[in-house]
């Protein structure tokens, strides 16, 4: 039913621009129906694009080839798993997906936010009406979903690196978190519409902050095991910008985050957060524009692209007005305190947001330059990993240092021999690991060797955290060490569960330092009985072998694997052949050792017709810290994402106390 | 495709239905304005979240120098100012708590 696809499609674009003129013209002249009815729009552009995606879904489960875009991205042998991710496997079905999550978290941020914040929320709607318009207007007039065509037998099937099961997560979670952000956004311009300077948008948008956040990060961590397994050039993360379209808001909410705790502990950096907010929001467009819009590989396909004009009118727009509002009220958003020491905690959150802003743009100027320079020159000038790998240097390793000294620091000011005495533990930890790890070679990188020293610096300032924490609760309310532990997370979930994230970053350089100043990597063809070694370990080529799956034809090498003379087993990499796809894809093989976390990892390069393989051969210590960084960094987010009933209550006395809440 | 055209004219029928929703409840509302904090209620909200930042920066001012992160020397330094302040916070709110009181009596 392509026709009520489009009609769901065009109701929810009649919606959502209803909300934003209804809901504009209510909030501006206070009618109260007027500002229900544009918020109940929303929630009715919701279901309609709920309507239209599983429509699109049912396409494409069907095989239903009569839909363009059903027949671009499926086929008959697909699996059903990928015919599912085949929904957000092409532009039309991305946009739809962003327009569903978008309208999804409108409605339950208009609905979970209309008693406390209602003056605020009668702004927000109008900007969530509008950022909605935009993506609804693109699926209807420019990139639709449900064109039609006369059904051919079978469809071109779905990319074939994206026939991987990280493909069906990374994509959505990574939307999750570009349109997560908006919320944060429509909250901010609305408040400064409303011409409100209290903290309710941002304890309206601190969880939608932090989900989109987590969802981001779990994204790219997702894309990066992905990027590891599928692309099988041995990395995890090659600065690509389509790569880099993630991590730019990521990091931009990152130091959103931080700061936004100066203004809720001390009421400084108004201006500062709004900007913060906004620099999210622009770059999760930014990176929806980068990733569909062909910009990346030419100007050309850019201004071919259909949508690529729009969306950059669109960032254009946002980013110019939103600057024009912050600038208009920043008499409201003036500071009710001052810094007052440059040795305090509030002044490490500050370098932390200097730091992490310099790295956000580093890496937008270094997606921007090619474009640019194109722009200007006519040819492409890539910026190469030497440049990323620099910056990452030059910003990531302070920003380490700092997760160790922040929460070591006291809010407002610390005498430099208060000081010494806190630090003085961390201090040893971190020199002694230093000097340990010298004779096992870690001095061969001096970048490495110092993100071990860091690393260890910030494990050490957090155990002394949790353990100074648990004993001054203990001696609080007494009782036993876990109750004492659990009542000091159970007080400050946001402040123990920022720790436990510190601690996933923490295993994340590890990891990164190690996988990449430490690797070894050697390369030959190879006959079948012939061997290679690598590392400590010595591989055998034994056999090749050939078998038909569902939907391609598979070839693997298979290796015997030693290490110092033990035999560990096999090994297998070789290539798949995808008929309807037409295409031909590396499948590494890859033998984790996770007691040492490291990583025997085989690309069959080239597999020869007289039975010879080229095989390149990587050692990766500790790289799956990364992947374990990231249930940590899970982790870390459930418990500061947990709602907190006691703060609740507090918030609830406060608003009802000074008339702004709703009776309910 | 007449099922098709028949569903989605229910659903633009369902959309106007529930944009109409407020007015079908209230045909003629006695009082359509938007009810919105006053000068006087966004200053007590202003005042309460004063009052709840200098509460908790003494909270958490004392459990820090209970688990050694705070020094002796710098506690004595923060806790005076901070203590005036959370006195000063309450003190702006308190004429708010009287009139609250006196109405409470009145009742």
């Amino acid at each position: 039913m392509p026709e009520l696809g489009r009609a769901a499609l065009v109701v929810t674009l009649g919606l959502s621009l209803y909300a934003v003129v209804a809901g504009a013209y209510a909030a501006r002249y206070r009618r109260r129906r007027l500002a229900l009815s544009a918020q109940n729009a929303l929630l009715g552009a919701f279901g309609a694009t709920l309507v239209a995606s599983a429509l699109l879904l049912a396409a494409l489960v069907r095989n239903d080839f009569s839909f363009v875009y059903a027949a671009a991205h499926t086929s008959r042998d697909l699996p059903t798993g990928y015919t599912i991710s085949a929904f957000w496997g092409g532009q039309e079905g991305s946009l739809l997906l962003w327009l569903l999550i978008l309208t999804g978290y409108a409605a339950t941020a208009v609905l979970l936010n209309r008693r406390s914040a209602r003056d605020i929320v009668v702004w927000v709607v109008p900007v969530l009406g509008g950022v909605a318009v935009f993506f609804a207007f693109l699926l209807v007039a420019v990139a639709s979903p449900f064109a039609t065509q006369a059904a051919p037998l079978d469809g071109r099937g779905l990319n074939p690196s994206l026939q991987n099961p990280y493909m069906m997560a990374h994509p959505p979670l990574l939307y999750l978190g570009f349109v997560g952000l908006t919320v944060p956004f429509a909250f901010a311009v609305g408040a400064m519409l409303a011409r409100r300077s209290d903290e309710r948008w941002i304890v309206a948008t601190r969880r939608w902050t932090l989900v989109a956040w987590t969802s981001l990060g779990i994204g790219q961590l997702l894309g990066a095991h992905w990027a590891y397994e599928e692309v099988g050039w041995g990395g995890y993360y090659a600065w690509d910008p389509v790569e880099n379209a993630a991590l730019m808001p990521w990091l931009a909410a990152t130091a959103f985050l931080h700061s936004v705790m100066i203004q809720e502990k001390r009421g400084m950096l108004k201006v500062w957060n709004v900007l913060l907010v906004l620099l999210a929001f622009s770059l999760s467009l930014f990176g929806t524009f980068l990733t569909r819009s062909g910009i990346v590989s030419s100007i050309h396909s850019f201004t071919q692209s259909s949508i690529g004009p729009w969306f950059l009118a669109f960032i254009c727009i946002v980013v110019l007005g939103s600057l024009a509002l912050l600038f208009a009220r920043l008499p409201l958003l003036r500071a009710q305190t001052r810094l007052e020491s440059l040795v305090s905690r509030e002044a490490t959150f500050l370098y932390n947001n200097l730091l992490l802003v310099a790295l956000t743009l580093t890496i937008l100027w270094g997606v921007a330059y090619p474009i640019l320079h194109e722009l200007v020159y006519g040819e492409q000038r890539l910026v190469g990993q030497g440049y990323y790998n620099f910056f990452v240097r030059v910003f990531g390793l302070p920003l380490l240092l700092l997760m160790g000294i922040g929460p070591l620091v006291a809010w407002r000011r610390a005498s430099l021999r208060g000081l010494a005495l806190t630090f003085a533990w961390p201090l040893g930890v971190a020199v002694a690991t230093g000097l340990l790890l010298l004779p096992f070679g870690a001095g061969s990188s001096i970048p490495g060797l110092i993100a071990y020293s860091f690393a260890a610096f910030v494990l050490a300032s957090i155990a002394l955290e949790f353990a100074r924490g648990t004993r001054a609760r203990r001696a609080l309310s007494g009782g036993s060490w876990p109750r004492a532990f659990s009542d000091l997370v159970a007080r400050n979930r946001r402040r123990y569960g920022g720790y436990v994230v510190h601690a996933a970053v923490v295993l994340l350089a590890i990891g990164v330092a190690g996988s990449s100043a430490y690797d070894t990597v050697s390369e030959r063809q190879l006959a079948r009985g012939e061997a290679l070694a690598v590392g400590d370990y010595r591989l055998t080529y034994e056999r090749l072998e050939e078998r038909e799956a569902a939907n391609a034809t598979e070839v693997r090498a298979h290796l015997r694997v030693e290490r110092d003379g033990e035999e560990l087993g096999t090994v297998a990499a070789g290539k798949n052949a995808y008929a309807a796809e037409r295409q031909v894809t590396n499948e590494v093989g890859i033998r984790s050792d996770l007691a040492t976390g490291e990583d025997l990892f085989v690309i069959a390069e080239q597999v020869n017709a007289d039975g010879t393989v080229y095989f390149r051969v990587f050692v990766k210590p500790l790289v799956n810290l990364i992947w374990l960084a990231g249930l940590v960094f899970l982790l870390g987010a459930v418990v500061a994402l947990w709602p907190d009933a006691r703060e609740q209550r507090r918030l609830a006395v406060r608003y009802a106390r000074a008339g702004v809440a709703q009776e309910t | 495709m007449t099922a098709a055209l028949v569903l989605g004219a229910l659903l633009a029928a369902a959309a106007v239905l529930l944009v109409a929703l407020p007015y079908l409840r209230e045909p003629r509302a006695p009082d359509d304005t938007l009810e919105q904090p006053g000068e006087l209620e966004r200053r007590q909200l202003e005042l309460a979240e004063a009052r709840d930042r200098a509460l908790a920066a003494l909270k958490e001012l004392e459990f820090d120098h209970r688990t050694g992160k705070v020094s002796d020397e710098d506690y004595r330094a923060l806790v005076g100012p901070l203590r005036r302040e959370a006195a000063a916070a309450l003190r702006a709110l308190e004429p708010r708590a009287e009139v609250d009181a006196r109405v409470r009596n009145r009742v």
